[in-house]
């Protein structure tokens, strides 16, 4: 017979564990590798097969022979960040400067802090951000997305996103709506993920259908998302109200660019954002005010990723900041 | 073109005068007038910050000492442990006093319950640390006063003179030891005791801190104190004493006979560093016993005895990873 | 919508493999051993000797603290010796060693089974009698009874609350009680409420007990002032603030006992002691004990004399699986690891949980990776993964401020923890040192 084991309780342990909900996230992201394949074709997969594979190798890397402590490639985490970072990353792009984002990605952000749990910001994020200052040219030439057995929209090979052609249009002196008709079939092309962006971000559909599902396993909340949407929608609505003319109306900010991709998986990235459901609100709140205002006040079309990693800043403050409610406070209910 | 260089050359100059002016005079206004010798005393002190002394670090130390010296005349009482005679002497000559001279001490682990002594009766699994699995069960072994084996000691070192021996599962103190006092207050079992060092390094101790009788300390641990008194009745100078079931010696009037160690049934005394070949040596002119003393060469049964010693002579080659090895095994 | 409290909560398996098993009487064992302190508070004071001849019902240790109780011997025999024996708590601790001689009774003591419902006692007496007869709360803190009834100076009670809610897995001995001495249990309220000068009880019991509401409330019509309500299936709503905030949604504040908000909480089983004790005259040397786990051949619900060692009971429930890893005392949520298997039961035992090998092993400790569940699922609005944080860095000034000392045990951040991390045992070592620093504080 064994010995018998003892220990503080409790003694039943739930079935989660790190493993499940990182692989949970990985299944999340899969309708939207499909839309993405069928958008930009083998390319698409070379991205993400190359993106996921250096990114556990960094990983490995620097576990192996710099930390030396135990590999944990396989824990999901370093599959998320690859395939991440490929969902934000144009799909012709050089097989080097993917390596440079998984080494930026993993070996900066990542590993540099401790590793899984210790990182502050979010590292596909960082990744990403770090490649579209170093190489501007490659990052923002995306491909016209050609669905397999379709034609493309233009004949063109690469053009901008359709974020791109109103803040061009805008600063040319024009109307919103004199611009929309440069944007090609507006909400449902944009819906499906018919327009020109990075891998991943295309199709507002296909991430929902993940994030639902993430909702479902409860592997994210609804505050961080909601508070993030909620922001976004009441923030854009307002410039919207008052000047029409000059400001696109909310849905066109929450389906194009990057909104969804970074609402539901980066935002909600659970290492790099705030433990409390209240922290959680203020955090997405925060994003929200952020993306409005770099899309539309500026230099950058597209202020999804720095505003999630202003705000990762902002996290440590948050959580010591916005406690949750305690029990007692509210004395006699 | 030269009007703007000069403008601003002036301007600059002015509000640094200004700025320096002001700086002058809240100096002046804030100056803290501090005894120059607290600063050399602090220099005298070795700066390990440990709080063996009992202040909170090595400043608080040498305010505390050249307090006491002007105060009293006399540095009674306080002794930095770390710098040992050396530093209180050089500290006393700064304040021009005189210091007595301490005998250096050194922290004992004062239980032998190791995994071949007192063998796992249950299996522990949770937090790493000794103080929250005092509070939750008496022990792997059974013993409720016996080692952890968790490390706490280990964790409060600062010095790096205290290791887990995986082997035996319990801590080992080796030359580093500075007697800061970290690990005594660390064990929440109360194992870890400052013995004075002696000389070459020679000591003799209870080696358990068991209170209970003898028939359920001995059924957990082989090595127990099982309160039998022999060990009492044979000391010619009266250094040991029984409470509890427990026999404690003093070490200020124990003259390091080793009597007593033959004596204890279950090997619960033992000695350090004691010549085992040159027996003779070791034993004063008033003790001339010859013959029991020669029994330590084999004691009855007592393996440990030897362990220890080689364990002592092997301390430099125990790596520090080892307690961190174990520390993180039985975390998990 | 099912009443339950607000914040936080978890749903383990639930597991309540005994549910069917009526309560058996398991016979008296041969050596009965009981602890001195079965009870929260001071350890009672012996009052025999090595060989004396004790009867069922003697009173063999007085509780002369203020928080203490009284300890009856369980079984006639004589004294064999009084001894330190490894109880409950894991350590070894005094207690009367009983050679078990026949089952004589001490005098006065009803053993009929007929329900006296006739209460003649007055509040003041009914106190007394609960202290005398050594009724402690047997919900699992085993607080002493007569103190909890005791409503200080200033204070008013104004509802009692019945906690049936067993809300631990595996554990059903409570809910069996329920079933078949419901009747009993509701005179035992009545007497509560007598003694605390209120008028209503309600009694809270979790909603996977559908048979055990419907027999209290058709029960309880009968009596007056007694409402019986069922809860939302979550984990923990036994705990008495929890209860308390579900069934009159009202908080009691940090570090106050729940007279603060009027309301005293008493267990089902503590109920039908009482009764046992004012009615019967009968002193609690028995209560009922589920032994129950996965592998446990032959799993039920025994009323036990207390003292009885828990292999006899092991041995009743078809003896000890060959894959048993971990014994536990009380439900696998807040549940003692037991070392021995000679513990006795004493009067906080409300189980035995015998748990497989391949169950009881803890998994590999990850780094906590921030997912903020143990946040999300703790009742009491703390933050586990703080306290853990602050406790290991041995920042006691922080420990105090995040509220360690609100922390109810209830592991739920434990268990829901997808690293791992043993963030209960970090909770109760921060809770352990700023107790000793808060005495420290009251001492100067």
């Amino acid at each position: 017979m064994n010995l018998l084991r003892v220990s503080g309780s409790p003694h039943v342990h739930t079935d989660n564990s790190v493993k499940k909900i990182m692989y949970g996230v990985v299944y999340a992201m899969v309708p939207a590798i499909m839309v993405s394949v069928y958008f930009f074709g083998l390319d698409a997969v070379r991205v993400i097969v190359l993106s996921v594979v250096a990114c556990m190798l960094v990983e490995f890397l620097i576990q192996k022979y710099v930390l030396k402590t135990t590999i944990t490639i396989w824990d999901g985490s370093a599959m998320i960040t690859g395939i991440l970072l490929a969902f934000n990353v144009p799909s012709n792009l050089p097989w080097w400067i993917i390596m440079i984002g998984a080494i930026v990605s993993i070996g900066v952000a990542k590993m540099s802090f401790g590793g899984l749990g210790k990182n502050m910001f979010n590292p596909a994020l960082v990744g990403r951000v770090f490649l579209l200052i170093s190489f501007p040219v490659q990052m923002t030439s995306w491909p016209i997305p050609v669905p397999i057995g379709g034609t493309a929209l233009t004949d063109a090979i690469t053009g901008p996103t359709p974020l791109g052609i109103m803040k061009e249009g805008l600063a040319a002196g024009k109307t919103v709506q004199d611009i929309m008709p440069d944007i090609p079939n507006y909400v449902q092309n944009l819906m499906t993920g018919f327009q020109g962006g990075s891998l991943g971000e295309v199709s507002a559909i296909a991430l929902i259908l993940g994030a639902i599902y993430m909702l479902i396993r409860k592997i994210i909340t609804w505050h961080t998302p909601g508070a993030y949407i909620g922001s976004v929608v009441i923030f854009s609505g307002i410039l919207w109200l008052v000047d029409p003319s000059q400001y696109v109306d909310p849905l066109f900010h929450l389906v194009t660019g990057g909104m969804m991709l970074g609402v539901f998986y980066m935002a909600t990235d659970m290492v790099s954002s705030p433990m409390s459901a209240k922290g959680q609100l203020i955090f997405g709140a925060g994003a929200g005010i952020l993306t409005i205002l770099i899309r539309v006040f500026g230099a950058y079309p597209e202020g999804v990723s720095f505003a999630i990693l202003i705000m990762n800043g902002f996290v440590p403050l948050i959580d010591r900041a916005f406690k949750p409610v305690r029990f007692g406070e509210m004395v006699k209910g | 073109m030269n009007d703007v260089l000069i403008y601003s050359i002036a301007s600059l100059g002015a509000i640094g005068i200004a700025a320096s002016v002001i700086l002058y005079f809240v100096a002046q206004k804030f100056k803290v007038i501090e005894d120059p010798r607290i600063d050399e005393v602090e220099q005298a002190l070795p700066a390990a910050n440990c709080g063996g002394c009992g202040f909170a670090g090595c400043r608080a130390f040498a305010e505390a000492l050249v307090k006491q010296g002007d105060e009293k005349a006399n540095l009674d009482g306080l002794n930095c442990p770390v710098g040992g005679n050396e530093t209180m002497a050089i500290a006393a000559k700064i304040l021009s006093l005189e210091v007595e001279e301490q005998d250096p001490l050194i922290a004992v682990v004062r239980c032998n319950g190791s995994h071949a002594n007192s063998p796992k009766k249950v299996n522990y699994e949770g937090a790493g640390s000794c103080a929250f699995a005092h509070n939750l069960f008496s022990g792997e072994g059974g013993c409720a006063y016996g080692c952890l084996g968790l490390g706490d000691c280990v964790k409060s070192c600062n010095f790096d003179a205290i290791h887990m021996d995986p082997e035996s599962g319990l801590p080992v103190v080796n030359d580093k030891c500075v007697a800061c006092g970290a690990c005594v207050d660390a064990c929440p079992r109360d194992i870890i005791e400052l013995r004075p060092k002696g000389k070459k390094d020679r000591r003799i101790y209870v080696c358990c801190v068991n209170k209970e009788k003898g028939g359920p300390a001995k059924k957990n641990c082989d090595v127990a104190c099982i309160g039998c008194g022999k060990c009492v009745k044979v000391c010619p100078f009266d250094a040991i004493t029984m409470e509890n079931n427990l026999a404690y010696i003093d070490p200020i009037k124990c003259r390091l006979c080793r009597k007593c160690v033959p004596e204890c049934p279950t090997g619960a005394i033992h000695e350090l560093n004691f010549p085992i070949p040159k027996v003779k040596d070791a034993v004063k002119p008033n003790q001339p016993e010859v013959k029991d003393v020669k029994k330590i060469e084999k004691p009855e049964g007592d393996k440990k005895l030897v362990a220890e010693e080689k364990v002592h002579d092997s301390e430099e080659k125990t790596k520090p990873g080892n307690s961190e090895e174990n520390s993180s095994k039985s975390s998990n | 919508m099912l009443k339950t409290f607000k914040l936080g909560g978890v749903h383990p398996a639930e597991n309540k493999l005994t549910v069917d098993k009526s309560i058996s009487v398991l016979p008296i064992p041969k050596i009965a051993s009981i602890p001195f302190s079965q009870h929260l508070g001071a350890p009672a004071k012996v009052l025999v000797n090595r060989g004396d001849e004790v009867k069922v019902g003697q009173l063999i240790a007085k509780g002369e603290a203020f928080i203490s109780a009284n300890i009856h011997s369980s079984v006639s025999g004589k004294v064999q010796k009084i001894d330190n024996v490894v109880d409950t708590s894991g350590f070894r601790r005094p207690a009367v060693v009983i050679a078990v001689e026949g089952d004589e009774w001490a005098e006065g003591i009803d053993r009929s089974e007929t329900i006296n419902k006739e209460i003649s006692l007055s509040q003041k007496e009914i106190i007394q009698k609960i202290n005398e007869m050594g009724v402690v709360g047997l919900g699992g803190a085993t607080f002493p009874s007569h103190v909890k009834l005791m409503v200080p100076e200033g204070k008013k009670a104004e509802v009692l609350i019945i906690n049936g809610v067993e809300c631990e897995p595996y554990l059903t001995s409570d809910h069996r009680l329920m079933l078949e001495k419901g009747e009993e249990m509701l005179v035992g309220v009545q007497i509560l409420k007598i003694a605390l000068g209120v008028n209503k009880a309600m009694i809270g019991i979790e909603n996977n007990k559908p048979d055990a509401i419907k027999h209290l409330s058709e029960l309880a019509s009968q009596f007056e002032g007694i409402e019986v309500y069922g809860l939302k299936v979550k984990y923990p709503q036994g705990a008495e603030k929890q209860l308390i905030k579900a069934l009159i949604n009202r908080e009691v504040p940090s570090g106050k006992l729940p007279i603060e908000v009027g309301a005293v909480v008493n267990n089902a089983g503590t109920a039908y002691a009482v009764y046992q004790a004012i009615q019967k005259n009968k002193p609690l040397i028995e209560r009922v004990v589920t032994i129950t786990g996965k592998s446990v051949k032959d799993p039920g619900n025994f009323m036990v004399r207390i003292g009885t060692p828990i292999s006899e009971l092991i041995e009743a429930a078809g003896g000890l699986p060959e894959d048993t890893g971990k014994v536990i005392g009380g439900g696998p949520m807040m549940g003692k690891a037991l070392n021995s298997l000679e513990v006795p039961v004493v009067k906080g035992t409300s189980g035995i949980l015998i748990m497989p090998d391949e169950e009881a092993g803890r998994e590999e400790v990850l780094h906590c990776i921030r997912c903020g569940k143990c946040t999300h699922v703790c009742p009491m609005g703390l933050e586990p993964y703080l306290l853990e944080k602050v406790v290991m860095a041995e920042d006691w000034e922080r420990t105090e401020k995040e509220k360690v000392m609100d922390c109810i045990e209830c592991g739920s951040c434990h268990y829901t923890c997808p690293a791992n991390r043993p963030l209960l045992d970090y909770i109760r070592l921060g809770k352990n040192k700023m107790g000793q620093i808060m005495r420290n504080r009251a001492k100067k």
